[in-house]
């Protein structure tokens, strides 16, 4: 261990072990730092992501893919089902597997990796960060850095800290909760959806079918209806008249910000990257393979500043993070708005004419066409994210 | 202030979704261990609601304690 690094990812989450990967790839010194016992572990994830998104930073490997989806199911409050082909090909994964692996990759890159590490504060040097404190079994240590990445995701206090506004309004903050289950006699290559207020108002209910019988069953709801009742009591009831013989084999909480990307990520020696970036896609909640995006990009950006010894340059990550996402992300969060109020009788209504429909014609972009005649101001979103290229 | 907000400890998963809405950075969350630290806190209640699986609360005794003191 050195005293001083080029650069230092917090948290080794996907984004953060992805950043850490591309910024050692390129020569300079990386140490990540992640507070929890294990990388990796307790999952609190549903663990669906595309395979193609995956593929662009590792091998698919069968030890971390616990199932293939070909199918999308929609399930409105009357409990009538659309079932749509995917075009492409889903996976569900085996995050503690999979986070392992990309740490690992990281590491095989010379990046150093110090778990049970827990940062509580930054170091500053001429108004800029130069490093962080952190709490090792019960000591405190300081460690000086040219660049901070920030990648603690949904609790991000290391931002706040390097004066970046991190927090989310507890209106834009889904609270999910999830169980992995046996017992859950679903199609196994079919990820199921579940919509309206009896399942999770403000937000949705998912069924991810893992092998063996297993399923990640989960929900997230956002604070505002969470003020009234909590998402733990709404699980409990759909697992109570859905599944009454599952068997719960373990279960986790956890904060999804569906919003777009903070407005300022990079501060004079620190950026920020996945959750703490806020770089989830606001309408799905997947943020996986977006902060894996997320890290690439500030991975690579970090290094080529260190090298060159411009670190003004690490600003140029905003840019080319709006470009390749953040921008349809601001997209995405307008068709969330609307879709997420829809009544009941509005989802019903939208499942009863997509249900109409012939087979070849049942395909992602008709729902969500379908889910905007009402809201003819949501179509030109709708339209970009869907139709054009 | 008077700390209002209560955490059950026992039942907490560490799942960060009440830091990610507090507003004033008033809570500290390690590996396994959760606090809350007064003096930042304002008593506003956001990590109450955010909270997945009802570990905060939100303790209206402490505000009658506090009437009754004066
Ligand atoms: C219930 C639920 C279901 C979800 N389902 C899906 C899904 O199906 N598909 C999908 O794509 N996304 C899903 N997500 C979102 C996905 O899990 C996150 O977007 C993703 O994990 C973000 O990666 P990250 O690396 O930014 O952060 P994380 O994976 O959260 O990693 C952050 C790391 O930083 C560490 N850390 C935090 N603070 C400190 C500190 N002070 N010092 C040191 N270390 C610190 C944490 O321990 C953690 O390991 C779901 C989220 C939840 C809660
Ligand atoms: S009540 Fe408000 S200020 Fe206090 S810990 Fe909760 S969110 Fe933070
Ligand atoms: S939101 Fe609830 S479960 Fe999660 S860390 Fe906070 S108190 Fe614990």
């Amino acid at each position: 261990m050195k005293n001083e690094y080029d650069i230092i990812v917090v948290g080794a989450g996907p984004a953060g072990s992805i950043a850490a990967k591309y910024a050692s790839e390129k020569g300079v010194s990386v140490l990540m730092l992640e507070k929890d016992r294990d990388v990796g572990y307790p999952v609190r994830c549903g663990e669906a992501v595309s395979l193609a998104g995956v593929e662009e930073f590792v091998k698919p490997d069968p030890k971390w893919i616990a199932s293939e989806i070909t199918k999308f199911s929609f399930i409105s409050p009357d409990k009538t089902e659309v079932l749509i082909p995917f075009e492409g090909k889903g996976i569900i994964l085996e995050r503690k597997i999979f986070d392992y692996e990309l740490a690992n990759s990281a590491a095989k890159n010379g990046t150093e990796i110090i778990t049970r590490a827990y940062v509580n504060g930054l170091l500053f040097e001429n108004n800029s960060v130069a490093g962080v404190k952190y709490e090792f079994r019960g000591k405190q240590y300081q460690i000086k850095s040219k660049i901070v990445i920030g990648a603690d995701g949904v609790e991000s206090r290391v931002g706040r800290w390097g004066g970046l506004k991190t927090f989310s309004d507890f209106r834009d903050m889904e609270s999910g909760v999830q169980i992995t289950a046996a017992n859950i006699n679903v199609d196994p290559n079919t990820c199921y959806f579940y919509w309206g207020s009896e399942y999770a108002p403000q937000g949705y209910l998912w069924i991810f079918p893992k092998s063996n019988g297993l399923a990640n069953v989960g929900l997230a709801i956002t604070g505002d209806i969470g003020k009234k009742r909590s998402a733990i009591s709404y699980l409990n009831d759909f697992m109570n008249n859905y599944f009454p013989n599952a068997s719960v084999l373990s279960s986790v909480a956890g904060g999804i910000p569906f919003t777009p990307t903070l407005e300022k990520i990079v501060n004079p020696g620190i950026m920020l990257v996945g959750d703490a970036a806020r770089q989830i896609n606001p309408l799905s909640g997947g943020g996986i393979i977006s902060g894996m995006i997320g890290g690439s990009i500030a991975g690579k950006v970090a290094a080529d500043a260190i090298i060159s010894n411009e670190l003004s340059k690490i600003y140029e990550y905003e840019k080319l993070w709006h470009d390749r996402l953040g921008k349809r992300h601001e997209m995405f969060n307008r068709i969330k708005n609307g879709i997420y109020k829809f009544s009941d009788e509005k989802y019903d209504q939208i499942a009863h004419s997509l249900v109409g429909l012939p087979d070849e014609k049942r395909s992602l972009g008709n729902v969500a066409k379908r889910a905007v005649i009402n809201n003819p101001s949501l179509l030109i979103d709708v339209a970009k994210v869907f139709f054009s290229k | 202030m008077v700390l209002l907000i209560e955490i059950i400890p026992d039942k907490c998963d560490f799942c960060g979704c009440c830091v990610g809405v507090c507003p004033e950075d008033a809570i500290e969350l390690k590996e396994a261990e959760i606090k809350i630290i007064e003096e930042l806190c304002t008593n506003c209640s956001k990590c109450v609601w955010s909270c997945p699986i009802e570990v905060l609360k939100f303790n209206f005794d402490k505000t009658a304690g506090k009437k009754n003191e004066k």
